[in-house]
């Protein structure tokens, strides 16, 4: 920095001592709240699911593919059962893996990634098994897997981890790497802190941010490639509602009834959309660079 | 020279791990690997006789070694199923999985561009906020939903291309760009998504930076600084998420083709998991691998055209 470079704003009153605005306030946006709501609304439709719908699973075989009425108000799928409770209680499945992959993604990828970052010859180690875990793609990775270990909920959570982890990993680490490079961190190294207390005092505290931020996203990634799972057939069983499996039913009497296929598809995806966007608000809250200007 | 040498001699050790790790996902299933290899409908004769032929009796170490230079001589064993070899079966689908991906590209390039050059000029104004929802949207709606979509409307109801199935180059190129028009657009309309957010946020970041402000100076126009200027700046980040989202289109491919009935790889894939064919399986998860750090090693090759301190 030039000393003698005019200033670019004229000596006017100076503003500086600004308060900085606050990241609660990211809660605040309409986006935001938005996005909020709906998850908040799918978790209540999950949770209330015995309250709203009938039982998803209960065939009726008379009244297979029959259109809305008073009991089935979105009408009946190939096999008569109630399209309205199969998606309600479809919200479930999705729900349960979102959370359960976001946090045992967060809970593996902080752990290993700042191993990783931490110390030097086994962090090359991790990383190099990192690398390599990244280069398989990671929806024919969870479908393998799924497969490999047969049907069920637990099997198809583990199938989304396992992929997403070195993600978590990559960044977890490269927080640690810039972190320990901050003078604070070697000054803190020079009066003795221990190592351990290296990582809670000073390096956790700075992962959060991006590590919230990642954890949305792998949340909505999670939702999507459970979808997957089921839509190809190797998701939870077949008689559990599910959105992917209900679009993977409706496949064979989409010409008739496409609205089969459109249930599903659109809560899937209002679901993942306000995940994402939540994922998008907290990123710009946390990282002020979002926030450039642009235009010419 | 000394850098694309270096950079195909790092992919090595990251291609073996994967092939250690491809190779053990049969391992850590639980059962025994030889009753998962014969099927389900294998009698205890044909469990044996795969025990013997795969060497499933040796060492792990061995059995990897034996499966490895195996692999190295593009024998990756038989299909359970239809015993054909899994090289063949794989040569056999290559086609119309690389037309629809490289139709796919070429569709998200087209679409991503343009609209992240506009979003980063135009940044948080009405037109910003509208391509950026679109974008989120986009990598928020699965592949096989949008995929439905694009076949109702344009396939069923306006019957302009056809509902599914692929014709091979051999009936003539138009033919087969047809048959995968739908697929590949529903395609890149998520991969598109992805690469505009980046496109954008790329551009910003060179937008900022005081040689635009001299082009500008220099009274040049919009569109030129735009283009010239910024977007060859901001080429780098640009190809590595293509690099890194072809990773994303993969999965998607596998899932497209199955929407679109296409008999491709991804078809095979998804054909081989539901047989639980895993010879197969295997295969096609090392073909995969093997292209997409061979693509990423062009993407870190293809550095050089953008960034002239990466040539020296």
């Amino acid at each position: 920095m030039s000393v003698t470079a005019p200033s670019e704003k004229p000596a006017a009153a100076p503003d500086l001592p600004r308060a900085r605005p606050s990241r609660l306030k990211v809660f605040a946006e309409p986006t935001t709240l938005i996005s909020l709501i709906i998850i908040g609304g799918f978790v209540l439709m999950a949770l209330c699911a015995p309250l709203i719908a009938s039982d998803p699973i209960a065939i009726s075989p008379a009244e297979r593919l029959d259109g809305p009425s008073g009991a089935a108000p979105l009408g009946r799928d190939h096999l008569g059962r109630d399209v309205f409770a199969r998606a309600v209680y479809g919200a479930r499945v999705s729900l349960s893996v979102g959370f359960a992959v976001a946090a045992l993604t967060t809970i593996f990828g902080v752990a290993i990634g700042v191993y990783a970052g931490m110390s030097r010859v086994g962090g090359a180690l991790v990383m190099r098994l990192n690398d390599a875990m990244m280069a398989i793609p990671a929806v024919l990775l969870a479908i393998a897997l799924a497969a490999l270990f047969r049907a069920g909920l637990l099997a198809v959570i583990i199938a989304i981890t396992v992929p997403e982890v070195p993600r978590m990993v990559r960044l977890v680490r490269s927080v640690v790497l810039g972190v320990k490079a901050q003078p604070y961190v070697t000054a803190a190294v020079s009066v003795g802190t221990s190592g351990l207390a290296l990582v809670f005092r000073h390096i956790l505290p700075n992962t959060l941010g991006p590590v919230l931020v990642q954890a949305t996203y792998a949340c909505a990634s999670a939702i999507i490639a459970s979808a997957v799972l089921s839509f190809l057939g190797v998701g939870t069983a077949p008689e559990t509602p599910s959105w992917g499996g209900m679009m993977a039913d409706a496949r064979r009497y989409f010409r008739i009834h496409p609205e089969l296929m459109l249930y599903p598809g659109i809560l899937l995806s209002l679901l993942v959309l306000a995940v994402n966007i939540l994922g998008d608000r907290l990123s710009d809250a946390l990282d002020p660079r979002k926030l450039k200007r642009g235009g010419l | 020279m000394a850098y694309i040498a270096g950079r195909i001699l790092a992919a090595v050790p990251i291609l073996i791990i994967v092939s250690v790790f491809i190779f053990s996902l049969v391992h850590i299933a639980p059962g025994d690997p030889a009753v998962l290899l014969a099927g389900d409908n294998a009698t205890p004769q044909q469990v044996s006789e795969i025990r013997e032929r795969l060497h499933l009796d040796e060492p792990l170490p061995v059995q990897f070694g034996i499966w490895a230079v195996k692999a190295l001589q593009l024998d990756l064993g038989q299909s359970i199923y239809s015993g054909q070899p899994v090289t063949r079966l794989i040569a056999q689908r290559v086609e119309p999985t690389l037309v629809l991906g490289f139709v796919t590209l070429v569709l998200t390039v087209a679409i991503a561009l343009p609209l992240g050059i506009i979003a980063a000029w135009k940044a948080n104004t009405v037109v910003d906020r509208a391509i950026m929802g679109f974008a989120v949207l986009g990598f928020s709606v699965p592949v096989f939903a949008i995929g439905y979509s694009l076949v109702y409307v344009f396939a069923v109801e306006l019957r302009w291309f056809p509902v599914q199935g692929y014709k091979t180059l051999a009936n003539g190129p138009l033919e087969t760009l047809r048959s995968v028009a739908l697929p590949a657009f529903a395609l890149a309309l998520v991969f598109a998504a992805l690469i505009a957010r980046v496109t954008r946020a790329a551009m910003l970041e060179v937008l900022n930076e005081n040689h635009i402000r001299t082009a500008r100076a220099k009274g040049l126009g919009t569109a030129r600084i735009l283009i010239v200027h910024a977007l060859k700046s901001a080429g780098v980040p640009i190809i590595t998420v293509i690099g890194i989202g072809l990773a994303t289109l993969i999965g998607g491919v596998v899932v497209t083709e199955s929407v679109f009935n296409i008999p491709g790889i991804g078809r095979l894939t998804v054909d081989a998991i539901t047989r639980r064919d895993y010879p197969v399986v295997q295969g096609v998860i090392l073909f995969f691998s093997a292209m997409l750090i061979g693509v990423n090693i062009l993407v870190d090759l293809s550095y050089a055209l953008f960034d002239p301190r990466v040539r020296g």
